[in-house]
């Protein structure tokens, strides 16, 4: 069973750290007690002992990542051993017991940066042999205070030798206490062992008179759409489209996108529509800055994607305008999969020019979401519903007549800022995306 | 049967449990040849040598600082301080060390001693020889408080006190040192038990709970009350940790009205415990809203003879107290 | 763990690695809960590295398992010479049920050891100075022939209870040790602003007794003083104040940060005067050890620190009831 290793609250207020340094690698062996990495915070540097001896199957975070504290950084197991995927998100708060089931997910490809095995290639040291890693590991070293004699800079062995006979050897990582704390003597003990009901096992939840604290991430979203209703005056225009052509688009084309190793979902061709309103009406992809408008040159398309309990995250398709259906669809799967997997890279997330977000998948017929800001519009999903629509068609006489028909249909609104776009344009965009599914093919 | 005073009862529970087991020696200052300074330990430093009667430094924090100490080597050293206004000092031994020991130590190490000291006014002492400290120590888990009023419990007390393995308080009503007389029997043990308040005057009318010397003034208004055609039932709680609350509630159950007198300031003394609890428990069985007769809430008893009796409590006020309680 | 009853001034080679090894032994148990509390495994750990060989000078100069002790947080490695062992202690860092010094209602490193004749003591500095007196006073009392040791900090010597105590002891001629480890911070005071005196050996004189200052760096140089104050106080000749000068090598306690108050250049000069490292180094000198089984201890520390913590570890919790009990003698629950 593997250990997770988390990010530590380092004194009362830090809520974040970043890690500046690992120690060791993915396939690098190290014992329990070890240290593992080195983080900083604005009170304190220090490192974290690894808190198992084993494999370093993962790492999760990069070297000058921020993130929060209570976040997975790495995972320790044995050697061969699949890494888990991150199964608790990101407000998971230190535990004595730090080992817990991974939800059933095959493990995926690691980061390609990191993937050797150990001994391997580190960025600057240059190749490390087997034995220069153990020696390393057994005098607790600093290698990269070691000159390498080796060819093209490599660290030998006799350099290693050296350098402990010179006692080199007695000058390696810092003590714990030599990295002093936050300097109150005393803190909450919420701090050192989370809330009281969390670390002695029972959930807590939403036990009535008891008040819950938010999480770093739902305080996140909290704020975030705060501060987007303070910004933006909000107006929500809606529309209904007849998906008949795009279900039949769909049905032709699916197997073979399939074949293809790509499954083509109703938000593709969302997205799509989006894609080309967006380059009709450019507004639509602009955001109001202090200066003025300021119109974006590429379509950075977000697709919002539900983490259930723990909120929402909305990952990114850079350039969305210059993807075909197939590249959106591929596009769409990998976002949405890894960010239910809480595998996004920090880029993914950010940048973005407008949003798209499906309220429909849970059965909501119409909604009128909040702007993603400092976006100017975002479009709303309902769940497409088989619905009795009076069609028009002639008679064989040439009247015009009108007759009932079953269509799949769906709801889409448009949020948008009415500092820069008045209803007539928000309809003309709006206007554009129904056309746009309405006429597929 | 002998009428002795109430000092002389207290003089003859040391006397006695000095002969009767070798841990036990009393610290105190002058406690020895001077035979203290109310002469509570007269003729005990000639009867049992300075080693078991011994005089202390001027330093009240280590009478019981080096008490704790001799406790946890097993012996029962009785400490006088020499008036609970100078008790102070040693409040952080008393109170984060010998009630502390036994909880801390999960029984490992106990703290069987006696720490006595003469409080209460009406001796002409002034702020520095009048104060009543029992609030303090009451409200600390872990001591037990007790307050004798009569010869008979003072000796009965004190010598429970000494037997009883845990760190016991005993403050004496100075004033009724020579004032108070009561029959002690001459040739049998007095024990009284720790924790057990006693009636000592029955009634119907309205329950008076009380300790010390404003027990006895209790006495004497509830007579005057009897002439007045009210009975008062009197209850001298003896004991003020552990609380004999049974017999609290068992009294007011009785007579429907409560009373509580203590000479201490009114704010936080202890009789503000026994209101409440009455209020809480004996709800059902009040007739009348819990009333509380105190000290007033000044820094301390002044000196000056008309000014120490506007603070202290006495017959006639206590008495316009219940007459009051009795007519609602 | 046997206790060795000796009492020549000069020691065995047995006892003396037996020295070495006891430092050695609170140090890595030290280091280990300064790890636990990086870990946010524990929430205080208060060190005594760099005290090592002056608390075992000290224990080892004494009759242990006779003679009685009242102890301060830092006295770990006293504590260990006493016979409490590592597992003990981790239970104790961790709040579990089974720790022996409160059954985990103090604090760590809140000492008391029944078996050992240490007694129980607080947070509140210096408390325990009287109640040595006090424990002198009855050994003299009943002729029993022991000696009570108490320590504390330089800082402890500004209460007037230390005054007190001392005095009491003095007066008295009482068998007691005054054992006091300057470390030249309290907290992050140093001892220009604690004392008028030069050294806290100097307040002897002013209370009425023999006063002594010793490089509490060097065991047996503590060893030798101890004993020396064990036979004034056998002798009926009274206390002794012995002052041993230690370094404090961390910082107060675990969230302490004494960047604040002390230069990495006066840490950099500490660490160059390790205790633990300067005894090895004798030690393997003067032919007592060789490197080899000087690594041999080391793993056995190690091996000794793991155990130790799994144990602790695994171990319960007290339950809710545990809090309740016992506030009287009549409340205790022994077994």
């Amino acid at each position: 069973m593997a250990t997770k290793v988390i990010m530590p609250q380092l004194g009362e207020s830090v809520v974040e750290g970043t890690v500046t340094r690992w120690l060791k690698q993915p396939g690098d062996d190290v014992q329990e007690f070890e240290p593992l990495v080195e983080i900083n915070t604005d009170k304190v540097d220090t490192e974290v002992p690894s808190p198992a001896s084993g494999v370093v199957l993962k790492v999760y975070v990069k070297e000058g990542e921020t993130v929060e504290a209570g976040r997975l950084l790495a995972v320790i197991g044995k050697a061969g051993e699949a890494a888990p995927e991150a199964p608790d998100g990101a407000t998971q708060k230190v535990k004595a017991d730090s080992t817990q089931p991974a939800k059933a997910k095959p493990a995926q490809a690691e980061p390609a940066q990191s993937s050797s095995a150990q001994p391997g290639r580190s960025k600057d040291l240059g190749f490390i042999s087997p034995v220069v890693a153990r020696m390393a590991s057994e005098h607790q070293l600093d290698l990269s205070l070691i000159e390498g004699t080796g060819r093209g800079g490599r660290i030998t062995k006799k350099d290693v030798q050296a350098y402990i006979e010179k006692g080199g050897a007695a000058a390696p990582a810092v003590a714990p206490w030599e990295e002093p704390a936050s300097g109150e003597l005393f803190r909450p003990s919420e701090e050192v062992f989370g809330p009281a009901s969390g670390w002695r096992g029972d959930g807590g939840k939403g036990t009535p008179g008891e008040i819950e604290p938010l999480g770093p991430v739902r305080k996140a979203i909290a704020d975030h759409m705060l501060r987007s209703k303070h910004t933006s005056p909000h107006v929500t225009t809606v529309m209904e489209a007849d998906l008949s052509r795009v279900v039949a688009h769909r049905q032709a084309h699916k197997a073979e996108f399939e074949r293809e190793g790509v499954r083509l979902t109703f938000s593709a061709y969302f997205a799509a529509a989006a894609v080309q309103a967006l380059k009709a009406v450019p507004i639509a992809n602009a955001s109001l800055t202090e200066g003025g408008i300021q119109y974006h040159g590429q379509v950075n398309l977000g697709m919002a994607v539900s983490l259930g309990e723990d909120g929402l995250i909305v990952p990114v398709i850079k350039n969305a305008d210059q993807l075909s259906l197939r590249g959106l669809a591929s596009a769409l799967e990998d976002l949405a999969g890894r960010a239910r997997a809480r595998q996004l890279q920090p880029d993914e997330v950010q940048g973005g020019t407008f949003t798209i977000t499906n309220h429909g998948v849970s059965g909501s017929l119409f909604a009128t979401p909040i702007i993603n800001q400092p976006q100017s519009g975002i479009l709303g999903v309902g769940a497409i519903q088989k619905r009795v629509v009076v069609v028009e068609s002639q008679t064989p006489g040439g009247d015009r007549t009108d007759g009932i028909a079953i269509r799949p249909m769906v709801y889409l609104t448009l949020t948008f800022d009415h500092r820069i776009m008045d209803g007539a344009i928000g309809d003309a965009f709006l206007g554009h995306v129904v056309k746009t599914l309405e006429t597929w093919g | 049967m002998a009428e002795i005073t109430l000092i002389e009862g207290l003089r003859q529970a040391m006397d006695e449990e000095l002969a009767r087991d070798d841990n036990v020696f009393i610290v105190g200052e002058d406690v020895g040849p001077r035979g203290g300074v109310f002469r509570a330990t007269m003729g005990l430093f000639e009867k049992y040598g300075a080693e078991r009667v011994m005089d202390s430094p001027l330093a009240e924090l280590s009478i019981v600082g080096v008490g704790i100490g001799a406790a946890l080597y097993g012996m029962r050293p009785i400490c006088e301080i020499q008036f609970a206004d100078f008790i102070h000092p040693a409040f952080n031994q008393i109170v984060s060390e010998a009630a502390k020991m036994c909880y801390r130590s999960n029984g490992d190490w106990t703290v069987p001693m006696v720490i006595r000291a003469p409080y209460g006014g009406g001796i002409g002492g002034g702020l520095y020889h009048s104060q009543s400290v029992e609030s303090f120590f009451a409200h600390v888990p872990g001591l037990k408080v007790v307050i004798p009023s009569t010869p008979y419990d003072a000796k009965g007390l004190l010598k429970s006190a000494v037997r009883d393995p845990n760190p016991v308080m005993v403050f004496e009503p100075k004033k009724g040192y020579r004032l108070i007389k009561g029959d002690v029997p001459e040739d049998e043990e007095v024990l009284v038990p720790l924790g057990k308040a006693k009636v000592t005057r029955k009634g119907t009318d309205l329950s008076v709970f009380a300790y010390g010397m404003m027990h006895h003034y209790c006495l004497e208004a509830a007579e005057t009350l009897a002439e007045e055609g009210v009975q008062v039932e009197v209850v001298d709680l003896r004991t003020l940790l552990p609380l004999d609350k049974a017999a609290v509630l068992e009294s007011v159950r009785k007579t429907g009205k409560a009373l509580v007198v203590y000479e201490d300031n009114l704010t936080c003394g202890y009789g503000a415990e026994i209101a409440a609890i009455v209020a809480d428990e004996g709800f059902a069985f009040l007739d009348a809203p819990v009333k509380r007769l105190a000290g007033p809430d000044v820094p301390a008893m002044p000196y000056s003879h008309p000014l120490q009796d506007w603070f202290m409590l006495n017959p006639e006020k206590i008495a316009a107290a219940m007459r009051d309680l009795a007519a609602y | 763990m046997a206790v060795t009853q000796e009492t020549q001034s000069v020691l065995s080679k047995e006892s003396t690695l037996e020295m070495y090894w006891t430092m050695l032994l609170a140090r890595r148990l030290d280091e280990r809960a300064w790890v636990l509390h990086r870990q946010g495994k524990i929430a205080f750990h208060i060190s005594g590295i760099g005290h090592e060989a002056a608390q075992v000078g000290a224990a080892f100069a004494l009759r242990r398992g006779s003679d009685w002790f009242v102890p301060y947080y830092r006295d770990l490695a006293l504590m260990l010479a006493l016979g409490m062992t590592p597992t003990e202690f981790m239970l104790g860092l961790l709040g579990k049920k089974d720790e022996p010094n409160s059954g985990a209602r103090q604090m760590p490193s809140h000492w008391s050891l029944r078996r050992a004749n240490v007694v129980s003591h607080s947070s509140p500095v210096s408390t325990q100075t009287t109640h040595a007196a006090g424990i002198g006073l009855a050994m003299k009392l009943k002729g029993d022939g022991g000696v009570v040791l108490t320590s504390v900090g330089e800082g402890g010597t500004s209460q007037g209870e230390w005054y007190e105590g001392v005095n009491w002891a003095a007066i008295h001629k009482l068998p007691v040790i005054f054992f006091v480890e300057n470390n030249s911070y309290a907290i992050s005071v140093r001892q220009d602003l604690q004392m008028g005196v030069g050294s806290v050996a100097d307040k002897a004189k002013g209370l009425g007794l023999v006063g002594v200052s010793v490089d509490g760096l060097d065991v047996q140089e503590v060893y030798r003083v101890v004993r020396e104050a064990a036979n004034r106080a056998h002798s009926g000749e009274g206390p002794t104040l012995v002052e041993a000068r230690v370094n404090r090598m961390t910082p107060h306690s675990s969230d302490d940060d004494d960047r604040t108050y002390r230069s990495k250049e006066e840490l950099e000069v500490m660490k160059r005067d390790d205790p633990l490292t300067h005894f090895k180094d004798r030690l393997i000198k003067d032919g007592l050890m060789d490197q080899d089984q000087a690594d041999a201890m080391d793993e056995r520390a190690k091996k000794a620190v793991n155990e130790a913590t799994k144990q602790a570890e695994e171990a319960p919790y007290p339950s809710d009831e545990e809090a309740t009990y016992p506030v009287y003698v009549e409340d205790v629950r022994h077994g």
